[in-house]
C-alpha cells in the first residue's frame, strides 16, 4: 500500500474541493433534486398551478404502454448496439492483431470515429441510408432489400443501431487491442502445439482471457446505448416511425420538452437516474476487480 | 517414437539478425538432446523451429524421417514445456492436461483415464481442481510436465524448464524428467544453459556459440576433449584454467616466462587443465613435467571441496582440492597437472 497523503491543514483541503462540489451541487445535485420534486407535482394544462400528488406520475407512467414500448425499444437498441459494437470491434481487433505492417497506422485510423459528435454520426447515416437520396440506401434496393427507415420501424431500428454502434466501435477496438496484447503469446502457442486450429484458439484460449475487458465493455456499451445516444436518434429517426425508436432518454424529451407533460417527464428521468445508479454501481463492483486471471 | 534430424538449419529474423547460422544434428530415437549455449547463442530459436512456433529460413527440420519444415505445431504431434510453463490461466488443472487431448477427439473415458494416471505418476491427483494461479512454482512446473507427457507426443521439447525453480527443487525434477523420459521412451530437446543440468540429462550434448555448434557428442566426451576453449569454458564447473604460451626462438614458455616442462604439440598457443585435475604439491617439491610455483589469494571452502584461487606465472587459476582446505590466503605452494590432463588450443582457440 502506497502511504497517505496527510494535509496538516485543515481549512485547505475544503477549499481545494470547493469548485468541483459547487459544480456538482448546481448542475447535479439541485438538478436531480429539482427532477425528484418535480416529478410529485401535477400542473394544469396551462402550466398555472400544480399540485402534489406523491407518485401518482410513476404510477401513470408504468401502467403506460407507451412507456411499456419504449422499455422494449431501449432494450433491443441497447442489446443491438452492444453486440453489434463489440462483435465487429473485437473482429477488427483480432484482424489488427495479426497485421504486421503499419499496425500503428491501422490503429491510428480505427479511432477517428470516436471523435465524431453523436448528431453528426447520426446525420452520416441518415445521408447515406436516406432512401430518395442515400448512396448505401439505393445499393441496398438494388439488392433486392425492400429499405425505407422512414416508414417501416424495423428498418429505422436498423439503421439507428448501425449509426450508434459505428460511433462506439472506435473504443471497443481500442479496448480489444489492448486487452490482446495482454494475453501472453506463449499462451496462444501452448494451444497450438496442443493441437487447436486457430478458431479453435481463439474460442478457447482468446475469447475466455478478454473476459475481463468484455465484460467491461458491455456495462460501457450498455450505459451509452442507454443515454448518450439522444443525439443520434433526435438526427435520424426523431423516435420515429410511430414510436419504434423511441428509448427512455428520448421519450423524457418528448414528453417534457415537446407534449410539456412535465410531471411524468420527471418521473420518467427519476426512474432512468435510478437505472444509472444501478449500471454505476454494477461497473465499480465488478469492473474495477473482478474477473481477472493472475 | 521418432527420430529428429536438422540438417543445415538456418534462422534469419526480420530486421537481419542471423540467429541460427547453420546447424545440423540428428537424434536418433529415443534419446535426449540437450542444446547448451550462453545466452542469446540461439537455443530457444533452433528449439522453436522444430516446435514450428518459428518459420525455418533454410535447411529442413524432419520429425520421424518426414520433413516438416512446412507443417503446423498444430499436426506435428510434439509437446512443448516453456520456461513460464504457459498454463490456460483459466482452466483447471485437469482441463490443462485435457486440452491437447480434447482438441485431438480423444474419447473422454480415455481422457480420463490418461489425465488421471499421469497426474498420479507426477503426484498432481490432488490438485486436479485448482486453478494455475494456486499452484506454487513447483506444481505449476509439473502441470506443465503432466499437459506434455499425457499427449504422448513424438517429440518432447524443453525451454529452461527448471530455471525458475530453487536449486534443490531443480536437482530433484532435473532426476525426474531424465527417469520419465527414459521410462517413456520419447524422444527429445532440452534446452538450458546451466552445464549441469546439459551433463546430467543428455544423452547427446550439443554445445552452441553464436548460432553455430561449437561440438555436440557424449556429455563426458565433451568434457574429456573439449574442441575449443569456447567449450573448455563452458563446459564443467567450475572452468577450466587457459593459460596463454609464449614462443620467443621457438622455446614455449607461459605469460611469465616461466619454462612448462612439458613439450607442447607444434600449433598449440593455449594451455588448459581443470581445477579438479590440478595437483597441489608443496612449494619446494622437486618433480617433473607440468608444475607452477603459486601464491593462494583466497579459498572458497564449499564442504565437501574446497576451491583455491591462485596466482600462477602471470595468471589466475583455480585449483580444486577435496575436502577441507588447509592452505591459507598467502601460502606459497605449487600447482601441477599430469600430461595426459593437459588441453592444447591453437591460435584459432581448436583443440590440437
Ligand atoms: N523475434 C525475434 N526477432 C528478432 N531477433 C530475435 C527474435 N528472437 C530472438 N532474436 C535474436 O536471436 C538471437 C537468439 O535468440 P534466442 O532466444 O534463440 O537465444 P537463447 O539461446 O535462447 O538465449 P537465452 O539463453 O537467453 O534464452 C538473439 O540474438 C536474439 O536477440
Ligand atoms: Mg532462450
Amino acid at each position: 500500500m502506497t502511504p497517505r497523503v496527510v494535509f496538516p491543514n485543515r481549512v485547505l483541503p475544503y477549499l481545494l474541493v470547493a469548485p468541483q462540489l459547487a459544480i456538482t451541487l448546481v448542475f447535479f445535485y439541485w438538478p436531480a433534486g429539482q427532477a425528484l420534486y418535480q416529478s410529485m407535482l401535477k400542473e394544469d394544462p396551462f402550466g398555472l398551478r400544480s399540485k402534489f400528488v406523491w407518485f401518482a406520475n410513476f404510477e401513470k407512467v408504468l401502467s403506460d404502454p407507451a412507456y411499456m414500448n419504449s422499455i422494449k425499444v431501449t432494450t433491443v437498441f441497447s442489446l443491438a448496439t452492444a453486440i453489434v459494437a463489440m462483435s465487429v470491434a473485437l473482429l477488427l481487433a483480432v484482424m489488427a492483431d495479426k497485421v504486421v505492417r503499419g499496425k500503428g497506422i491501422y490503429r491510428t485510423l480505427m479511432i477517428w470515429p470516436y471523435a465524431v459528435a453523436p448528431a453528426i454520426a447520426g446525420m452520416l447515416f441518415l445521408f447515406m441510408f436516406n432512401p430518395s437520396i442515400g448512396t448505401l440506401a439505393v445499393l441496398l434496393r438494388k439488392a433486392g432489400f425492400a429499405w425505407d427507415p422512414l416508414l417501416n420501424g424495423t428498418d429505422a431500428m436498423m439503421l439507428v443501431v448501425t449509426a450508434a454502434a459505428w460511433k462506439q466501435i472506435s473504443y471497443n477496438f481500442l479496448f480489444f487491442v489492448a486487452g490482446l496484447q495482454a494475453i501472453p503469446k506463449t499462451l496462444i502457442e501452448a494451444a497450438a502445439i496442443d493441437g487447436a486450429g486457430e478458431t479453435k484458439r481463439f474460442w478457447t484460449i482468446i475469447f475466455p482471457l478478454l473476459a475481463p475487458t468484455t465484460f467491461f465493455l458491455l456495462v460501457i456499451n450498455t450505459t451509452y446505448a442507454f443515454f448518450d445516444t439522444f443525439g443520434i436518434i433526435h438526427a435520424v429517426t426523431g423516435g420515429g416511425p410511430g414510436k419504434s425508436t423511441e428509448t427512455l432518454v428520448y421519450k423524457v424529451y418528448n414528453d417534457g420538452f415537446v407534449n410539456l407533460i412535465l410531471g411524468d417527464s420527471a418521473a420518467q428521468s427519476v426512474i432512468l437516474m435510478v437505472i444509472v445508479i444501478a449500471l454505476t454501481a454494477v461497473q465499480f463492483r465488478y469492473v474495477e476487480k473482478k474477473v481477472h486471471y493472475g | 517414437m521418432a527420430t529428429v534430424d536438422l540438417k543445415d538449419v538456418k534462422k534469419v529474423y526480420a530486421g537481419g539478425i542471423e540467429a541460427v547460422k547453420g546447424v545440423s544434428i540428428a537424434i536418433p530415437d529415443k534419446e535426449l538432446c540437450v542444446l547448451v549455449g550462453p545466452s542469446g547463442c540461439g537455443k530457444s530459436t533452433l528449439l522453436r523451429m522444430i516446435a514450428g512456433l518459428e518459420a525455418i529460413s533454410s535447411g529442413t527440420v524432419s520429425i520421424d524421417g518426414k520433413v516438416v519444415n512446412e507443417i503446423s505445431p498444430t499436426d506435428r504431434d510434439i509437446a512443448m514445456v516453456f520456461q513460464n510453463y504457459a498454463l490456460y490461466p483459466h482452466m483447471k488443472v485437469y482441463d490443462n492436461m485435457a486440452y491437447g487431448l480434447r482438441n485431438r477427439g480423444t474419447p473422454k473415458a480415455e481422457i480420463d483415464s490418461r489425465v488421471r494416471s499421469t497426474a498420479k505418476v507426477l503426484e498432481l491427483d490432488h490438485l486436479l481442481d485448482r486453478r494455475p494461479r494456486e499452484l506454487s512454482g513447483g506444481q505449476r512446473q509439473r502441470v506443465a510436465m503432466g499437459r506434455a507427457i499425457v499427449r504422448n507426443p513424438k517429440v518432447f521439447l524443453f525451454d529452461e524448464p527448471l530455471s525458475n525453480l530453487d536449486a534443490k527443487l531443480r536437482g530433484q525434477m532435473r532426476v525426474e524428467i531424465k527417469n520419465l523420459q527414459r521410462s517413456l521412451g520419447v524422444t527429445s530437446v532440452y534446452v538450458t544453459h546451466d552445464q549441469l543440468e546439459a551433463m546430467t540429462l543428455a544423452d547427446i550434448l550439443v554445445v552452441m556459440n553464436a548460432g553455430l555448434v561449437e561440438q555436440m557428442g557424449a556429455p563426458l566426451d565433451i568434457y574429456e576433449k573439449p574442441a575449443s576453449t569456447f567449450v573448455a569454458s563452458f563446459i564443467g564447473a567450475p572452468p577450466m584454467n587457459l593459460m596463454a604460451l609464449g614462443r620467443d626462438g621457438g622455446q614455449p614458455h607461459l605469460a611469465d616466462g616461466a619454462k612448462l616442462g612439458v613439450e607442447p604439440p607444434a600449433a598449440a598457443t593455449t594451455l588448459g587443465f581443470r581445477p579438479e585435475d590440478a595437483l597441489v604439491l608443496p612449494p619446494d617439491a622437486k618433480q617433473g613435467g607440468f608444475v607452477l610455483p603459486a601464491v593462494v589469494e583466497a579459498v572458497e571452502p564449499v564442504g565437501a571441496e574446497s576451491f583455491l584461487h591462485c596466482a600462477a606465472a602471470g595468471s589466475r587459476i583455480l585449483v580444486r582440492v577435496s575436502g577441507r582446505a588447509t592452505a591459507k590466503p598467502g601460502d606459497k605452494l605449487a600447482v601441477a597437472a599430469n600430461s595426459d590432463k593437459i588441453h592444447w588450443f591453437d591460435a584459432s582457440g581448436k583443440r590440437v
